[in-house]
């Protein structure tokens, strides 16, 4: 039974790949029919991705014998590539979420976007094909069997991205600096190029070490991982391993789809696509491959761990997503944009996941990767309904009073907004929280003070805490108080097909944090999903200060939130509390700072974008005013020179030379003057006349723009190769 | 007496260097792109030759002919509808003046 | 003997119209030495006992490449006249490239003992032929039917007249 649903796993993402051919090629014409094919088409997945997952969990051993089915792809010479399946824990808990989570913004997005009202998107059926290409990509990526797959569905990932940030690319906006969506899906696709040319790089490396992308020969081949540890990287990388550099180049591929400092900037304007989309990619699946990534990846950090007790890769990695972590939760404190607070968190959130494995809590982490799924596209969800309720309002300062005009709104977001603060016990996200920072803390007694994993538990608990205030915040000037504006005056409860995915969501929001108790509280070897995923990794042991100050962290925070914002709820035109605080206390310069995310866009205008346009003009003048033409036209001159030079000397020096051999004898002259003319002169002006013609016909115009040109150097080229080959 | 594997590779060789001086001196789209099918030519009488003196059973050579000149077809079309359409634009279709690279 | 005399006549019959081909000053004319071209390039295939390929070489080649060549020429004036300049500047270049790479490609041919077999070609080769495209070669050939007519379709857009 089990091999049997394992067997069909690759048809998961085959389905949503049929959707999206049949409504692009088909039936864009007709809105009813499309979405129910992409609904369809993602009911299967779910379907059969759970018979999958629950396959999986029953069978024993998984852990050590990942269930693996390939066939031949392409040969390569002397090796073939495979395309094939991989089933294993992680595979089983994230084919858990994706699916699910899908099919839930699936039915949400047939009420987002307007179906069966007036307000129906004009593109609504490529939406829907969008969308399905996208789950395509998600689930080949988490199904695949080796890197290769894996980067192709990345980039598909990245492709549907920025399809469906600028899904609006009609809209322009009357402030110029406003970024449209054209704009923002543009930023997103290079931003995260920047990051995917690291993985491919690291890709690159494995293959050059192992000669194979298959996870059976590299990250789950125990002896080749010990082989590449204990093989020095190239000089680049100072005295790192090869399995150090490696795992470093494709945790680049991380920060730039999981929006981790510096390359988080794409994130926040990615909002500008339809909230669906902001739910499904840029909360709860696409920015979570790169953390699934880094999990899969993470034997390959281990490895290094086992040899020396430490690693150099797993520190850059906790540092970077435990700043991320604080840094951008200090931000969505101050943002006025209901999405612009959820796109924050979910930085910062991911900064916790990815800061979790680089402190080697490889179950800590993944847990959160699902727990955190859930939530955040419920809190998506639910701030989308908010602005549909809204008429398409986005500023919270324009809110308030909507917890009885949307109910069943209100309740799920509070729900999503617990998990996501960490509210004790009963949420999914205290669980996982908790158990990350039980491990940081844990590390940080192993190693002292001085470590790094003493600097991640700080920040990860200090961005706790700010993350529970600032969720108090969202939801007080969203639902609590009275309304600030008109669209809340008239706000109302959205339809079915968007409240029933969010109690849907809720639930898990709420529970699925059982899964992962520690076995101190349920008992010796009951923590289900440690003994899952992570039968080889040493347990996180329980703390019990760590789950007291996580509980009350959550709680301060949430209760601090209310005392500010909730209990005496804003008027209408009334500041931010906290920005008159702050201003109070002489701190107005840094919640600006807050509110402008940093400055951090516009530094990389002035060092980027600025700086490339500063560096095509440097290189513009090297060419044409400086050094490339000057240098030739010099050339030039002075082969012009010398063949005047030879010339004269042929005429002043030779020639006399010649008179004064005439006179001793006129046969000799006679000959002699023959020689002069006919070969002397010929040699010379030859000379002169081919130095002048290289010069001038040969150098200058070898930039031609000409492709003809180009094709000639490179067979010219080419020739001048093979011939050092062949003399070599 | 049966001929040689070389004199065959050896007239392909041929058939692609002049092909290739084709290719790079002729001023004109459309001369350009006869050089490209001596080349595409040379490269399958290769094909064909190797099949018949390494491996003549199966059919790969032939198979891998066969796509050669599916490609070309599709080469040849897609590279004469540029050509009208870069003569219609401006006029020429003398590959010199055709030289936004530079621009 | 007859075999060679016919590969020497289908050589350098090829070889001397394709040299028509890339010298000719009458762009024209070089589309119809193209056509000889082809038709030596079809005999080498019957001499390498390659019926269908020949065939093929003639419809494809002959029948619609150098046609639509022809045609092209046509539907560009003023290009097939004698007096405009056929080759460019670097084309003294080319020709020593062009000469280079044909040595270096001769070498090559020369110094390397190729693995030959004795195998004869089978009876049938066209069945095996099709067997084989419809089997193992399936998928190639779907994608190659998929590849013309994008390019039937690219052709089209590219070349119609825009309003």
């Amino acid at each position: 039974m089990q091999e049997f649903f394992f067997s069909l796993t690759w048809l998961v993402p085959v389905f949503p790949f049929l959707a999206f051919i049949i409504i692009i090629l088909f039936t864009q014409k007709n809105n009813k029919l499309s979405h129910s094919i992409s609904i369809g088409s993602m009911v299967l997945s779910w379907l059969l991705g759970w018979g999958v997952v629950f396959s999986a969990i029953t069978t024993p051993h998984l852990g050590e014998h990942p269930f693996r089915i390939t066939i031949p792809w392409f040969p390569t010479g002397t090796s073939t590539f495979d395309i094939g399946i991989w089933v294993d824990p992680l595979m089983a808990v994230t084919l858990f979420m994706v699916p699910f989570v899908c099919l839930m913004i699936f039915i949400y997005s047939v009420g987002y976007m307007g179906y069966g009202t007036d307000e129906v998107d004009p593109h609504y059926s490529r939406f829907f094909a969008y969308i399905a290409l996208f789950a395509t990509g998600m689930l080949g990526l988490v199904i695949s069997e080796n890197l290769l797959t894996l980067f192709i569905s990345w980039e598909i990932m990245g492709l549907c991205s920025y399809l469906l940030i600028g899904f609006w690319f009609q809209k322009n906006y009357k402030d110029p600096n406003k970024i449209t969506p054209r704009q923002a899906g543009l930023k997103a696709f290079l931003v995260t190029k920047v990051g995917d040319l690291f993985l491919m790089l690291g890709i690159l490396y494995l293959y050059s070490q192992a000669g194979s992308l298959s996870y059976a020969d590299t990250l789950f081949n125990h002896e080749f991982l010990k082989q590449l540890a204990s093989t020095p990287a190239l000089p680049i990388f100072g005295g790192w391993s090869a399995a150090s550099a490696i795992a470093a180049l494709m945790f680049g591929g991380a920060v730039g789809k999981s929006a981790q400092f510096p390359l988080h900037v794409w994130l926040p304007d990615a909002m500008e696509g339809p909230t669906p989309v902001s739910a499904l990619i840029h909360a709860a699946t696409m920015v979570s491959a790169g953390v699934f990534l880094v999990a899969r990846i993470f034997p390959l950090l281990n490895v290094v761990v086992e040899l020396d007790h430490t690693n150099p890769a797993m520190g850059l990695i906790a540092f970077i997503g435990a700043f991320t972590a604080i840094f951008s939760s200090l931000i969505a404190v101050a943002q006025k944009d209901i999405k612009g607070v959820l796109a924050f968190s979910t930085i910062s959130q991911l900064g916790y996941m990815i800061a979790a494995l680089g402190i080697g809590a490889y179950v800590a982490g993944t847990f959160h990767l699902i727990t955190h799924a859930f939530f955040k596209a419920l809190l998506f969800m639910g701030s989308g309904s908010v602005i549909i309720g809204c008429h398409h309002e986005q500023d919270m300062m324009e809110m308030g009073g909507l917890k009885d005009k949307m109910p069943r709104t209100f309740w799920t977001f509070l729900a999503g907004g617990l998990a996501l603060s960490g509210f004790p016990l009963i949420t999914a996200g205290f669980w996982s929280k908790d158990e990350i920072l039980a491990h940081a803390w844990h590390e940080f007694l192993h190693q002292g003070v001085i470590s790094w994993p003493f600097f991640v538990w700080l920040l990860l608990t200090i961005a706790a805490f700010i993350t529970a205030f600032y969720t108090a915040r969202q939801i007080s000037l969203t639902f609590l108080g009275k309304p600030r504006g008109h669209h809340a005056e008239h706000a109302h409860e959205t339809p079915n097909t968007m409240t029933v995915p969010l109690i849907l969501l809720a639930f898990f929001a709420l529970t699925l944090g059982f899964v992962g108790i520690p076995e101190e509280i349920v008992g010796q070897g009951n923590n289900w999903l440690h003994n899952f995923i992570g039968h080889e990794y040493a347990a996180t042991p329980l703390s019990i200060p760590i789950m007291l100050l996580s509980g009350s962290l959550a709680i301060g925070g949430l209760g601090i939130g209310w005392l500010v914002y909730g209990r005496k709820p804003l008027l209408q035109g009334e500041m931010d509390p906290l920005e008159q605080g702050m201003k109070k206390i002489r701190l107005g310069w840094l919640y600006e700072a807050m509110r402008n995310k940093f400055y951090f866009d516009e530094l990389y205008q002035v060092i980027f974008i600025q700086g490339s346009i500063k560096l095509a003009e440097i290189f513009y003048n090297f060419d044409y005013k400086w050094v490339v033409d000057p240098f030739i036209n010099l050339i030039a001159r002075v082969s012009r020179g010398i063949s005047d030079l030879l010339n004269q000397f042929d005429e002043k020096v030779v020639d006399g030379l010649v008179n004064l051999t005439g006179l001793s004898g006129i046969t000799l002259a006679d000959l002699s003057g023959v020689t002069d003319n006919k070969v002397v002169d010929g040699l010379v002006n030859g000379i002169a006349d081919m130095t002048g013609w290289v010069g001038e016909k040969v150098l200058s115009p070898i930039q031609t723009g000409k492709v003809q040109n180009y094709l000639l150097i490179a067979l010219i080229s080419m020739l001048a190769i093979i011939g050092i080959y062949l003399v070599y | 007496m049966t001929i040689p594997i070389n004199w065959y590779l050896l007239v392909a060789a041929g058939l692609f260097s002049i092909g290739l001086y084709g290719v790079l001196s002729r001023r004109n789209a459309i001369g350009i792109l006869m050089g490209i099918e001596l080349m595409l030519n040379a490269v399958n009488i290769n094909l064909i030759a190797f099949w018949r003196y390494l491996d003549p059973v199966r059919m790969t050579g032939q198979v891998f002919a066969i796509f050669v000149f599916t490609v070309a077809a599709a080469e040849v079309a897609v590279g004469l509808a540029l050509v009208i359409a870069i003569y219609r634009n401006r006029d020429t279709i003398v590959i010199e003046e055709i030289d936004l690279l530079k621009e | 003997m007859v075999p060679i005399i016919i590969f020497g006549l289908s050589a350098l019959i090829t070889l001397g119209a394709a040299l028509a081909v890339v010298t000719n000053k009458n762009i024209l004319h070089s589309a119809f030495y193209l056509v000889l071209a082809f038709a030596g390039v079809a005999s080498l295939y019957v001499l390498l006992e390659a019926p269908f390929i020949a065939v093929v070489q003639v419809l494809i080649y002959i029948g619609a490449i150098a046609i639509l060549i022809v045609f092209a020429i046509m539907l560009t004036r003023r290009i097939g006249s004698d007096d405009l300049i056929q080759r460019n500047a670097q084309w003294i270049w080319a020709a020593m490239g062009a000469a280079g790479l044909f040595l270096v490609l001769g070498w090559i041919v020369y110094s390397v003992n190729w693995p030959v077999v004795t195998q004869i070609v089978p009876e049938d080769t066209i069945t095996i032929l099709g067997q084989e495209l419809l089997s193992t070669y399936v998928i190639p050939f779907e994608v190659a039917s998929v590849l013309l007519l994008a390019a039937l379709v690219g052709s089209i857009i590219i070349g119609r007249e825009r309003e």
